[in-house]
Parts: C-alpha cells; structure tokens; sequence
C-alpha cells in the first residue's frame, strides 16, 4: 500500500473509533445534566444517586473520546499536508474556534464538576455540568462546519497568487446548507444514542433488581432514555431526509451510490438488499418499493434521480471547467481515473445506517411500552434489547459517516480537490503505517479497558443515597467527596 | 502591528499559556514516583493521589491550550502547521500517545481498588508527563535551530535531523523546568509532609534546570541572538534564580510565579530570535518560512483576531475561577477511601 492509503486507512481507524465516543458524550451528557438539575430542583435522593451512578458512566466514556480527538486536530498537519496548504485558510478557522469556544469550556466546565461535589454551592455544580453539555454542543457545530466546507465548498474563493483556496465568506462558511442540515442530524442521532445508552444500562438493572426499592428508580431513568432517544430518532430520520434531499443537490454521485443504480431514472425504486455484485450488470435486488430512492432524492415519488454513468460524467466535467478556471496548478489536484466512490460500500453502508436505527426506534417503543404504569419487563427478549440498544445507533452512526465520507471519493473537498492530492508528499509509507499500527494497537488495548470498567460499574448499579454537605458546612479537615 | 505579527506574538501567548498551566501539570504527573513516595504503602497512595487531585480539576482544559495553540497555527499559518506537523512526524506520534494513556490514566486510576491495576495507569501517568514536555522542547528548539526545509516548505531531513544536540537540550531543560514548576505547585497546593519534600525537591531541582537553561539560552543567544532576546534571556534567569530563592524562603506563590514568569521569557526568547521566521531553513535554495509567506489571508487573520480578542478573556476568567474555587490545600487526611470496585 501506498502512503495516500495508508493515509486513508489511518484517518478511518481513528476517526470511527473517535466518534464511537462522541455522540455518546454530546447524548449522556444532556441526560446527567437533566438529573441534575432534578436533583438540584426537588432534592429527591433517586435524582441525585442516577446523576452520580449516569455520572459514572459518561466520564469512562468521555476520557476515551477526549483523547482520541487530540489525535484528529493534528492529524491534518501530519498525513494531510498539502491538503492543510491548499484550504487551511478556511479549513483552520473552525478548528480555532472548537478549541477556543468548545474545548475551553467543555474541559475547564467538566473538570469543575468532576471535582465539585462539595466544594462548590450546588446550584453552580449543576450549571457546570450543563455547561460541559454546551461545549460538546458547540464542538460538533464547529467540525460539522469544517466538514461541511468538505462536501459542499462554500464561501472561498481562489487565490493565483498564493494558489490556493482563501477566504471569501465566514458567514458562509458557518450556515453551508450542508452544515445547517448535518448539524441537527449529528445532534439528534447524538442524543438518541445517549438516551439508548441510559435507557439500556437502566432496563438491565430494572430487570436485575425487579423487586427492591430500587426498580422504580431505575424504571424512571430506563423510561426517560427511552423517550429521548425515541424523540430524538423521529428527528434524525427527519433531518435525514432533508440532508438527503440536500446531498442530492450538491453531490449526484452520492445519491446514485447509495442505490447503486447506475442509469438516470424518474421513479426510482429503493431497494431492501441485494444479491451479485453492484457493478451495474447482475444484482438481484430483493424488495423493491417503487419510487422510493426519487422520493428520498427529490421529494416527489415521479422525480428524476441521476444515475452513476451521468453523475460521473457531470463530476469529470467539473473537475476540467475546476481545471480551465483556475489553470494548471488546480487542474493537477483534480485529476482522478474513475470520479466514482467504492459502490459496495456506499450501498451497504447507507442501508445499515437506515436498518440500525429504525431497529432501535422501535426497541425504544417496545421498552416505553413494556415499562408503562410501573410494570417491569422480563425475558430473554427484553434482556438482549438492554443489552443490544445502546449499541444500534453507535454502529448506523459509524456507517453513516463512512456512507458520507466514502461517498463524496474521489474527493477530499468536493469538486476542487482529490484525496490522492492531499496527503502529505514528504511523509513516507513507512512513517504512516508506524502510526497506523502505534494507534490501532493503543486503541484496541483502551476499548478493552473501557468496555470493561464500563460494564463492571454497570453490574454494580447505583450506590446508595449519601446526604450531601454543603461546602459551607464542612469541616475544613474532612475528607473530600472525590478525589482522584 | 500588522495583523500577521500579531498573530506571532499570540501563538507565543499560546504557547506560553500551554507550558505554564501544562507545564505545572507535566511537573507533577513525573514527580508521581519520587515526591509520591511514603513511609509506606499506605501513605505512598495516599501522596499520589493528594498529587493528582491537586491537578485533578484543571490538567484537561490546560491540555486545550495545545489543542488552541494547534488550531491557532492551523488558522493563521496554514504552512507553518502543515511544515511543522508533518516534519515532526514521529515526535508527535510519540506526544499524542503519551497524552492518550496519561489521560487514560487520570480518569481511570482511582476507579478500581486494585494494586496492579493502579500501577500501571502510574507508568503511564509519568510516562505521559514526562514524554511531552522533552519532545515539545525539542520540536520548538529545532524552530530556532532551524530545519533542512526545501524551495517548497517541505522538511527534507529526517528523524536523527531532529535529535541534534542543541534541541535535546531544549527538550531537557523542558522537562527539568517543568518538574521544578511542578514540585513548586505542590508546594503551594498542599499541606503537610508533602509539601516540605516538594519544596527540598523543587530547590534540586531549580539549580540543575538552572545551569542547563543558562547553557542553553547562552548557546541560542551567542548564534542568534538579538538584542530583545538578551533582554528575555536575562529577565528568564533572574526569575528562575528569584524562584529557587522564593523557595528556600517558604513563598511558594512567589516560587511558582517565578517558574511561570520563566516559561514565558523562555518562549518570548525562542519567537523573538525567530521573528520574523516561523520555520527558518538551513537548506542552501531552501525558504524559510516567515509570518507572511506561511500566513492565512487578510480575512482570514482579521476572522480570527476578532475571535481572540472577544474569547480569550472570556476563557480566562471562567479558567481563573476554575483555580480560585479549588484553591484550599489539601494533604493526605482529606483523601478519601478508594472506591469500593475491585
């Protein structure tokens, strides 16, 4: 393998195994901040003990996220150098301003209410956590940004003098109608994996500890997970819609890629799965609905959905009038043999990512159903739910963003620049496939850890209610709440 | 001040902010072994986690100065960070792991009650302080010493063109400063016997980095220095000689200063000497990278100066808050029993 793939592959392994953790991060935290602020509200011992059991569980998860995003900010520069040159005058604003306005306060915050029972007036401690929440809140809104600029280039302009892509428009930049769609979708996909996360860990220990005092509180926390993230799902699959509509627009191939039908059509039809390859000659397609991809593409069952053969001609004849505008130089960077991404994945991806979710809808429903007037359920059925729900929307996450970002292949910046262009020309094979080994190993070891502490304080469920003392009331030589 | 300048000048804030916030926490994460060191096993955890609560609050967002200083660069000087990262390749690969499992180990140490489990995340604690801090010293002394860099901003050398002489000391001095900031953090945030071995430490400590940084700033001073960079210079002696004395006399909050008002000469002597490079290259036909040809455009800089100006006080006051409301000392008696997970 050459150092671009390798590039690839690095950039696939860390960015997926970052973002198993994020939307985790951005869901569970709004939801411990709600606790809190139950607590904070009605002093109910139940609020204060799911706050700190919840409480729990996000910072193991969070540490993993947190550390794997150092990796992503200085990757650009590392494997993607000339990718860094040729747009970093847009690219690194977004960037700036995520560590200034999100990480600051998302780490300052979150540091605080780690450390802050007792040390800090209650009302404050509470506000912290929801502060925290903003800071993920305004993290993603700013790299959703940046990745938006990726897909559909907006608010540049082209410098000859310094050759490469300046500049022309923030504003634009910011309110890409990529971004103001991706954003709420990545947002509500956020929280309905937080509220699966919580409502799995709940309905497991609901079901454990069935007939102790404890199942009412942990049918309060199993039903509000179930809420958010059934909520949150009908969000996602509306703002879905409409990026798809959008992406229909902006990038053909996408679309065409995602059904794998390779001639322009009105009335396309979607279909379930299929059996042969996807090169256009043999697939069996298994369950058709008529008319369903032009619905998804265009709104309208009749509309006309450009196939792959007419998408990769209109992306080749982008790419000379890209080469013509902007002379050589540009026209070098946006050069490929065949303008199309790898159509396999892009098909099974994108149906994943739809299957998954609509999967965990309706556990979401099921487990609201089955915990309705205090009931509590039981069996091998709801068991795997508990078990299997938080994972669902981490995976169809994780096959959404390597629908989205296989799809838009060729391109590192859509239209104006490869991903063969961008890598870093004096970094070689051999330094790449280091780092790639190096993270895949670090990581694999951390998940292992992770996924064991995690499920260990899990089994261990909610600890028992401690009044809190104020800080004003303390003893100046008392041992402190929480220390490291 | 053009806007390019000042764009200079603030990534050395940045850098400043990082090493003397970082720096501290580097300082007590490598000191885990010897100032954490008890009369017997019992009291030696107690003293590790009296070190990593001191630094419990705070050690993520100084981390986000880093991560700013990066973005920063990234915005400003698309070329520098492009140059720098991809030239530093494995250095940084070094860093990011080092950060990865200290990081890991913060958050996970004291989630088990378990000997075996808690001696590793230490390795990894002060494996990951002490990494950083040497290799961020190397990667910004070879910034002055400049780098084989060709006719298109590309670093042309490899791995050993990074390890010479004057950057590994760079790296050293680094690291010792950061300890000494360190053990003198310590000093001021705890009470008891800790406190007193942080201060013998800190003084030791103080007078190696002393002499190291004086060889070191004398030796960057006599090949390029300027007058400005004299004036730094002298002003980073005096405040680190200030430090150790400070310490001897039990001002703690001045001796911390001292070291801090040191990281931020030290920083202001490497861009002074720089200015107005960014990446100086040794190569005959090479271009050095400067303020303007590896800059952002116009807008650009003007973007992101307005969102300096506006943000960073903002961030600094929540952040001073931060220190402020976790300002009480803290010693062994307030640790509490570890967590009941084994």
């Amino acid at each position: 393998m050459d150092a671009t793939a390798l590039a690839r592959w690095q950039f696939a392994i860390t960015t997926v195994y970052h973002f198993l953790f994020v939307p985790i991060t951005i869901g569970m935290s709004l939801i411990v901040a709600c606790f809190h602020l139950m607590w904070v509200r009605t002093h109910k011992p139940e609020w204060l003990r799911l706050t700190k059991f919840f409480g729990k569980l996000f910072l193991i998860n969070f540490a993993l996220g947190l550390v794997t995003g150092i990796v992503q900010e200085f990757q650009f520069g590392m494997n993607w150098s000339d990718y860094s040159r040729f747009v970093g005058d847009i690219f690194g604003a977004p960037l700036a301003f995520e560590a200034l306005l999100a990480f600051f306060l998302e780490s300052t915050f979150l540091g605080i209410w780690i450390f802050g029972w007792g040390r800090i007036p209650e009302k404050l401690h509470m506000l912290t956590m929801w502060l925290t929440h903003i800071g993920t809140v305004l993290s993603a809104y700013f790299i959703l940004a940046a990745n938006s600029f990726m897909q559909n280039p907006v608010g540049f302009k082209f410098n000859p003098d310094t050759g490469r892509a300046e500049m022309a428009d923030f504003l634009a930049v910011l309110t890409n109608k990529v971004q103001l769609v991706t954003f709420p979708h990545v947002i509500t996909s956020s929280y309905m994996t937080g509220g699966a996360v919580v409502m799995g860990v709940a309905l497991w220990l609901l079901m454990k500890h069935r007939d102790t005092q404890d199942a009412a509180m942990y049918r309060k926390a199993t039903r509000i997970g179930a809420w958010v993230s059934l909520v949150a799902s009908i969000l996602v699959i509306v703002t879905g819609d409409i990026q798809g509509k959008i992406m229909t627009e902006v990038q053909p191939m996408k679309m065409a890629a995602a059904e794998a039908i390779y001639e322009t059509k009105t009335n396309a039809p979607f279909s379930i799965l299929s059996i042969g390859s996807l090169d256009g000659t043999e697939a069996t397609r298994i369950i058709e609905v008529p008319g369903l991809l032009s619905f998804l593409a265009t709104g309208s069952f009749d509309g006309e959905v450009m196939g792959i053969n007419d998408a990769r001609e209109a992306e080749r004849a982008l790419a000379a009038k890209v080469a013509d505008q902007y002379g050589p130089e540009v026209g070098a960077l946006v050069q490929d043999e065949t303008y199309t991404p790898i159509i396999p994945l892009t098909y099974w991806t994108f149906r994943l990512m739809m299957g998954l979710g609509f999967v965990s809808t309706f556990l979401s429903l099921m487990v609201l159903w089955a915990t309705r007037g205090g009931r509590t359920p039981q069996g091998w059925f709801y068991k795997q739910a508990a078990i299997w729900n938080p994972l669902l929307p981490v995976l169809a996450i994780s096959f959404g963003w390597i629908f989205t970002e296989i799809g838009r292949q060729p391109w590192i910046v859509y239209g104006l620049m490869t991903t063969a262009s961008g890598v870093s020309p004096r970094v070689s094979a051999g330094e790449v496939l280091t780092s790639m080994i190096v993270y895949t190993l670090v990581y694999a070891v951390l998940a292992v850890i992770e996924v064991k502490l995690f499920l260990t304080y899990v089994k261990r469920g909610a600890d028992p209610f401690e009044e809190p003392k104020a800080p004003s009331d303390q003893d100046e030589d008392a041992p402190l709440q929480f220390a490291y | 001040m053009t806007l390019n300048e000042f764009w200079f000048i603030l990534i050395g804030v940045l850098w400043t902010g990082f090493l003397v916030l970082e720096g501290f926490d580097f300082g007590v994460g490598g000191l885990l072994s010897t100032l954490g060191k008890g009369k017997d096993a019992a009291d030696t955890e107690k003293r590790r986690r009296v070190m990593l609560t001191t630094i419990g609050p705070h050690w993520d967002g100084n981390e986000v100065w880093l991560l700013t200083a990066g973005g920063a660069t990234f915005a400003a000087f698309p070329h520098w960070y492009a140059t720098m990262f991809s030239a530093m390749y494995l250095p940084l690969l070094i860093i990011l792991v080092a950060l990865i499992v200290r990081a890991m180990g913060f958050e996970y140490r004291h989630k088990r009650n378990d000997d075996a489990w808690r001696r590793n995340w230490d390795l990894c604690i002060m494996a990951g302080s002490l990494l950083p801090p040497l290799l961020i010293g190397v990667a910004l002394t070879n910034h002055v010493r400049g780098l084989p860099i060709d006719q298109d901003m590309e670093f042309v050398g490899n791995l050993f063109t990074l390890l010479n002489p004057m950057s590994l000391l760079g790296g050293i001095v680094v690291l010792l400063l950061s300890l000494t900031h360190g053990a003198f953090f310590i000093a001021l945030k705890t009470e008891g016997e800790i406190r007193r071995d942080a201060r013998v430490i800190g003084t030791k400590l103080g007078l190696v980095t002393a002499v190291l940084a004086v060889v070191l700033l004398l030796w960057i001073g006599l090949t390029k220095g300027t007058v400005w960079s004299w004036i730094t210079t002298v002003i980073a002696a005096v405040a680190l000689l200030f430090a150790i004395w400070s310490n001897t006399k039990d001002k703690e909050g001045y001796a911390f200063i001292g070291t801090a008002v040191t990281f931020a000469m030290a920083v202001a002597t490497y861009f002074l000497v720089l200015f107005p490079n960014v990446m100086p290259s040794t190569l005959e036909g090479g271009t050095s990278l400067t303020i303007t040809n590896a800059s952002s455009s116009p807008l650009t800089l003007k973007i992101m100066t307005w969102a300096a100006v506006v943000f960073t006080p903002i961030v600094l006051i929540y952040t001073a808050w931060s220190y402020w409301a976790f300002r009480k000392r803290i010693g062994t008696h307030h640790i509490p029993a570890p967590v009941k997970v084994s």
